[in-house]
């Protein structure tokens, strides 16, 4: 079948997509947006975190056909051209990064996070990033990171 | 495989008529899983996502109607006040981004034992609303529904349309056993509701039998024994947490032992029982 939905703001088509395919494959193998990541594909670990109508989401969870006609943004589409978002600015200042594989579905989910709460405790970073498993870095420096982006997206 | 995607409820109940193996997807939190791992290859999938009155909730009849479609984050952020045990098991829910897709109408639909709505919707005495297109609305008690492990009283050509949650006259709990606090399949869960009115409490067992089921000797205890005025006798608690914990039967496998699931459903009904108990007795000297 072929799907159509709108990708960081651009109108995309995949065709011969399987009906039982995810949006993750989808984004993957027939948009050339390998950012988010493929681990788990049961919703354990979170690097497919991508939004969906502005509502973060596991993308290898999300059946492609029920994308049709929907707005996703991955982590492709947090930057501004070639300005980082604060969050991936922070990320990359803080060492938040190490193997790399589940830090494009922490941005996202940390970049929604700031979207909905600015200043944000550190009981509530814990919380909304307790989907997205990191297995080299023990976390402080991704807690490091999303305080230090909302510190610079609060002060401007 | 067919992708079926109807965009209104006659349309959707008329496609599973036509269609009785098209297997529904709402959140894909579980349905997906099984596509991924190549557990299940259903002739067709029935996205529901399309179905808008699906996603809505309403207060009517005394009762809360919520929609099948009703993600749990919506249940967190919108009825903690008037549904609070299922939005305390709703917030045990997988993750943030699991919490955005998943619904109570999936976890019915998939009638996994180890599903967290269950044991709240069950002490709740919830009704779940299925309709087909031939027969038309059934409503099966909670108690009804679950008939086996990932078996429910759902027939193929139905579709459940909502769960009717009368909302709380008295203090809810929901405990939950698992390795941290998050991402976690219940290893077991206990669910306790106060039904002050009636002088009745509800109970809800989860994941330590085929089904989930209620504790029905231990509600009976509490209703032949319970002095609604006065502090838990002690020794009352006590035979409640055995009678609850008599009522599971569980199975060793992964998460944890048959031995250590019982033992816990009686540590978790002492426990919620106490905390809705000091909840009830605070609000009655207030």
């Amino acid at each position: 079948m072929r799907v159509t939905f709108t990708v960081n703001g651009r109108e995309e088509s995949a065709e011969g997509v399987w009906e039982g395919e995810s949006l993750l494959y989808v984004l993957r193998e027939r948009l050339g947006l390998p950012g988010s990541k493929n681990a788990c594909e049961q919703g354990e670990c979170g690097s497919c975190t991508v939004y969906l109508d502005d509502v973060p989401v596991c993308a290898c969870l999300v059946a492609a056909g029920q994308a049709q006609g929907r707005r996703v943004r991955t982590v492709e589409g947090l930057a501004d051209g070639d300005r980082l978002d604060p969050v991936q600015e922070a990320f990359v200042e803080c060492g938040a990064v190490q193997c790399g594989f589940c830090t494009p579905g922490l941005l996202v989910q940390a970049h929604d996070l700031l979207e909905r709460v600015p200043r944000p405790s550190d009981a509530e970073i814990r919380e909304a990033l307790a989907g997205n498993l990191c297995r080299c870095t023990g976390y402080e420096k991704i807690l490091d990171a999303v305080r230090l982006a909302a510190e610079r997206k609060a002060t401007g | 495989m067919d992708f079926l995607r109807p965009t209104t409820w006659e349309e959707a109940l008329a496609a599973k008529a036509d269609q009785p193996e098209a297997v529904p997807i709402q959140g894909g939190t579980d349905v997906m899983v099984e596509i991924n791992f190549d557990l299940r290859r259903p002739p067709a999938l029935l996205d529901l996502g399309g179905v808008a009155e699906l996603r809505e909730w309403s207060m009517t009849g005394g009762h809360c109607r919520l929609g099948a479609g009703v993600p749990y984050a919506a249940v967190i952020d919108e009825l903690g006040g008037p549904l609070p045990g299922l939005a305390q098991a709703s917030r045990t829910v997988g993750s943030p981004q699991i919490r955005n897709r998943g619904t109570v109408g999936g976890n019915l639909g998939a009638a996994s034992p180890a599903g967290d709505s269950h044991p709240p919707l069950l002490a709740a005495r919830a009704v779940v609303e299925v309709e087909s297109a031939a027969r038309g609305v059934r409503m099966i008690p909670a108690a009804e529904f679950y008939l086996g492990v990932k078996r429910s009283a759902l027939e193929p050509d139905e579709l459940i349309r909502a769960v009717h949650v009368p909302p709380a006259t008295g203090p809810q709990y929901f405990s939950k056993v698992g390795t941290r606090n998050a991402m976690v399949i219940a290893v077991c869960s206990f669910a306790i509701a106060l039904h002050p009115r009636e002088r009745r409490v509800g109970t809800g067992i989860g994941s330590a039998a085929p089904t989930p089921r209620r504790a029905l000797e231990a509600e009976e205890l509490l209703a032949a024994e319970l002095d609604w005025d006065a502090p838990l006798d002690p020794a009352l608690l006590r035979r409640f947490g055995e009678l609850s914990a008599r009522a599971a039967a569980p199975i060793d496998d992964v998460r944890g032992t048959a031995a250590y699931r019982v033992h816990a459903i009686g540590v978790m009904a002492r426990r919620t029982l106490t905390w809705a108990w000091n909840d009830h007795l605070e609000k009655r000297a207030a």
